[in-house]
C-alpha cells in the first residue's frame, strides 16, 4: 500500500501514528483523524462551491447569449471571491417580529443538509465515505432536514412572501419525494443493496441502459427537490420577490445560495452514482484513486450541467400544474415502472445478459409509450373542454 | 467502531462550517439598525396586517397523501434489497402491496382531492 | 463509563428535555420544532443500537413527513399561534399519579431482567440487517400477512383523510 494507491489510508495511518506518539488514546486518535478528514473534505467542498458560483454564472451567460463575468482575473475567475467578500461585509439584518433563534438556525440547517449528503458519496474504490447499508434512503433523510430548514426560514421571517414561498416549496419538495423514492427502488432492485458502493460495483452495465425511464424520473424529481426552474415557483420573482429567503441578507443569504448550488452539484453526482456507474469508467478507476475522483467529479459536473440546461431553457410552471404533474403522472408512472421492473427482474434473472438488457429496455419503452398515450388522450380532452368554454363565452358576446 | 460515528462527524462539521461563515459575516458587517431597515419587506410599501396569511386546506391533503406513500416506499426498500434472492411469490406480494395503495391514489383522484381548486 | 455510554446519556437527556419542552412551550410552531428535536434524538439512539436502517426511516417518516404535516396543520388551523389557555387542568394530579405508577411498575418488572448486566452478542460480520428485514417481510413463515395488512391500513388512512376533507368542503 503506497500513497499513490490508497492516499487516505496512508495519510490517516501516518497522522494516527503521530497522535499516538504524543501519548493520545488509540481510539481517540482515530476519531480525531476522522474528524480532520471530514473537515478537509468539507473545506474542499466549500472551495468547489465558490467555483460553482462562477460556473453557474458563466453557463447562464452563454445560454442567454452573454459573456458573463470576465473582468476580474482570467475568464473572471476571481469574481466569485469578490461575491463572497461582498456577502461577508454586508449588514446582517433581522426583520421586525422575526423569531430570532429559528431565523438564525434555518440557514445553518439548510447548508448542513447539503454537506451531510457527502458522507455517503463514494469518491473512489478506496474512499467510500461511510458505506451505509441504507445509503439511498439517507439522501431522502438529509432532504427532510432541508425541507424543515425551508419551512423554518419561511415561518420565522414574519413576512407574507416568505411564508407563501416556503409553503409552496415544501409542498413541491414533499410531493416529488415520492417519485424519487420509487425510482431509487429500481437501482436497489438491480444491485440488491441500498449501499452506494454496492450499487456502483454492480453496474457492469450502467443502470441508465437498463432503466432510462427511471433515470429520467429521478432527474425530474431531483430538479423539483432542488427548487430549480421549471419548479422554482417558490421564488416566483413577479409575485413572491424571492420566496422563503426574502428577509435574509449577507452571509445568511449566502448559505442558502451556496447550499442550493452545492445541492445541485451533489444531485448531479447522485444521478451519476445511481445510473451512470459512479466512479467507474471502463476500468480506469482501478488505475489510481485520483483518476476515480476525477471521473466521478466529471460525471457530477455533467449532471449539474444538465440541471442548469433545464433551468435556463424551460419556463416556470404553476403550482397546480406542478402538483397535478407529480400526482397524476409521475407518481403512477414511477410505481408502475417499479412493478414492471420487479417482475421482469424475476423473469429474466437467469437469462443471458443481452436478453436481460433488451427485456428491461423494451419494458421501459413500453411503459413510457403507454403513459405518453394516456397524457395525449388527457390533453386532447382538456383541449376540447377549453375550446367548449371558449365557444360558450363567444356565444354570450 | 460504529460507522454512524463518522456520519455524526459530518453532522458536526456540517454545522461548524456555516456557523463559522455566518459568524465571520456578523463580525465584519456593519451594525446600524433602524426601524425602517428592520421593517418587513413588502416591495417598499408599508407592511399591512400580520405576517401570516390564510392557506388553502389543499396543502394539508397533499401532505397526507404524501405521508401514506412515504411510509409505503419505506416498506418497499427491504423488499427491493432482497428481491434478487426471492422467488416470483415475493415479487407478487410486493406488487399487491403497491396496487392496494395505487387504488387509494385512484380514489383520491376520483374524489377530486388532487385538484388545486 | 465508556464513550458510548456518555454519548447515550447526553442524547437521552437532550431527547427527554425536548420532549418536555414540546408539552410546556406555548408557541405551537416551537412545540412542533421541539418535537423534531425529540424525534431526531430517538434516531440517534437507534444508530447507537446499530439499527441504521430504522434510524434513517425515523428521520424520513417522522421528521420528513409527520413533523411537516404537524407544522402545516398548526399553520392552517390557527390564526393565533400562541396558546393562552391554562396548561394544567384540575385533574393534573391523577395524570401525574398514573405516570409515576407506570414508571414504578416498569422499574419493578425490569429489575429482575438479566439484559442489564449482559452485553449483547456481537453481530456476525457480513450480516445485512436490511436484507434480513426484507426476507422476514415477505416470507410466508414470518410477516407476510402484517406486511400486506400494513398496506390496507395505509389505504384506510388515506381514504379516511380524503373522506373527512371531502365532507368539510
Amino acid at each position: 500500500m503506497n500513497f499513490w494507491n490508497d492516499p487516505l489510508k496512508v495519510a490517516a495511518d501516518w497522522l494516527t501514528g503521530i497522535f499516538v506518539g504524543w501519548g493520545m488514546n488509540d481510539v481517540f486518535a482515530q476519531v480525531l483523524v476522522a474528524f480532520l478528514g471530514v473537515l478537509m473534505l468539507i473545506t474542499i467542498l466549500m472551495v468547489v462551491d465558490i467555483f460553482l458560483v462562477w460556473i453557474e454564472r458563466k453557463v447562464v451567460a452563454r445560454f442567454q447569449d452573454r459573456i458573463g463575468p470576465n473582468r476580474l482575473g482570467p475568464f473572471g475567475l476571481i469574481q466569485p471571491f469578490a461575491d463572497i467578500i461582498k456577502l461577508m461585509i454586508k449588514e446582517d439584518t433581522t426583520p421586525d417580529g422575526a423569531d430570532k433563534v429559528v431565523y438564525n438556525l434555518a440557514p445553518m440547517l439548510s447548508m448542513m443538509s447539503v454537506l451531510i449528503l457527502w458522507a455517503v458519496v463514494p469518491l473512489a474504490p478506496v474512499m467510500l465515505g461511510v458505506d451505509l447499508n441504507a445509503g439511498a434512503l439517507f439522501i431522502i433523510a438529509a432532504g427532510s432536514i432541508g425541507t424543515l430548514s425551508i419551512i423554518m426560514a419561511g415561518w420565522s421571517s414574519n413576512n407574507k412572501f416568505s411564508v407563501i414561498g416556503a409553503f409552496r416549496q415544501v409542498a413541491v419538495m414533499v410531493s416529488f419525494e415520492i417519485p424519487m423514492l420509487a425510482t431509487l427502488l429500481i437501482p436497489t432492485i438491480f444491485a440488491g443493496s441500498m449501499g452506494m458502493n454496492a450499487i456502483i460495483q454492480s453496474q457492469d452495465i450502467w443502470f441508465v441502459l437498463l432503466s432510462p425511464l427511471a433515470a429520467l424520473i429521478f432527474l425530474i424529481a431531483a430538479i423539483a427537490e432542488l427548487g430549480r426552474a421549471p419548479f422554482d415557483l417558490a421564488e416566483g420573482e413577479s409575485e413572491l420577490v424571492s420566496g422563503y429567503n426574502i428577509e435574509y441578507s449577507g452571509m445568511k443569504f449566502g448559505m442558502f445560495y451556496a447550499g442550493e448550488l452545492l445541492h445541485a452539484f451533489t444531485f448531479g453526482g447522485f444521478w451519476a452514482i445511481f445510473f451512470f456507474g459512479g466512479y467507474r469508467f471502463f476500468g480506469l478507476e482501478k488505475v489510481s484513486p485520483f483518476l476515480a475522483i476525477a471521473i466521478i467529479l466529471f460525471k457530477a459536473l455533467v449532471g449539474y450541467w444538465v440541471i442548469m440546461w433545464v433551468k435556463y431553457t424551460v419556463m416556470r410552471i404553476r403550482i397546480d400544474q406542478m402538483l397535478a404533474f407529480n400526482w397524476k403522472f409521475l407518481t403512477p408512472v414511477a410505481f408502475v415502472l417499479v412493478m414492471v421492473t420487479a417482475l421482469m427482474n424475476a423473469l429474466l434473472r437467469d437469462a443471458s445478459s443481452w436478453l436481460f438488457i433488451t427485456g428491461m429496455l423494451l419494458s421501459n419503452v413500453i411503459v413510457a409509450w403507454i403513459s405518453l398515450e394516456f397524457v395525449r388522450s388527457a390533453s386532447k380532452k382538456e383541449r376540447e373542454r377549453v375550446e367548449g368554454v371558449k365557444q360558450v363565452v363567444e356565444a354570450h358576446h | 467502531m460504529n460507522e454512524w460515528l463518522y456520519v455524526g462527524l459530518f453532522f458536526i462539521v456540517g454545522l461548524i462550517i456555516p456557523v463559522g461563515a455566518i459568524g465571520v459575516g456578523w463580525l465584519l458587517g456593519p451594525k446600524k439598525p433602524n426601524p425602517i431597515k428592520q421593517s418587513t419587506y413588502e416591495c417598499g410599501i408599508e407592511p399591512v396586517g400580520e405576517g401570516w396569511v390564510q392557506f388553502k386546506a389543499q396543502y394539508y391533503i397533499f401532505a397526507l397523501v404524501f405521508l401514506v406513500f412515504d411510509v409505503e416506499a419505506v416498506f418497499l426498500f427491504p423488499w427491493a434489497v432482497k428481491l434478487n434472492q426471492l422467488g416470483l411469490f415475493a415479487v407478487v406480494e410486493g406488487i399487491i402491496f403497491i396496487l392496494i395503495l395505487v387504488a387509494g391514489l385512484v380514489y383520491t383522484w376520483r374524489k377530486g382531492m388532487l385538484e388545486w381548486a | 463509563m465508556t464513550a458510548e455510554q456518555i454519548i447515550f446519556l447526553i442524547v437521552a437527556g437532550v431527547t427527554l428535555a425536548s420532549a418536555l419542552l414540546v408539552v410546556t412551550t406555548r408557541n405551537l410552531v416551537h412545540a412542533a420544532l421541539w418535537l423534531v428535536a425529540t424525534l431526531f434524538g430517538v434516531a440517534i439512539i437507534y444508530t447507537i443500537l446499530n439499527a441504521g436502517f430504522i434510524a434513517v426511516v425515523q428521520v424520513v417518516v417522522y421528521i420528513g413527513a409527520i413533523a411537516i404535516l404537524f407544522i402545516f396543520a398548526v399553520m392552517l388551523t390557527r390564526r393565533e399561534l400562541r396558546d393562552n389557555t391554562p396548561q394544567l387542568n384540575k385533574n393534573w394530579w391523577s395524570g401525574a399519579l398514573v405516570a409515576v405508577l407506570t414508571f414504578v411498575g416498569l422499574a419493578f418488572l425490569l429489575q429482575g431482567w438479566s439484559g442489564f448486566s449482559k452485553t449483547a452478542a456481537a453481530i456476525p460480520s457480513g450480516f445485512d440487517a436490511v436484507a434480513e428485514l426484507g426476507n422476514q417481510l415477505v416470507s410466508p413463515e414470518a410477516y407476510v400477512l402484517p406486511f400486506e395488512v400494513a398496506s390496507v391500513l395505509l389505504l384506510a388512512a388515506m381514504v379516511g383523510a380524503v373522506y373527512v376533507a371531502f365532507t368539510r368542503k
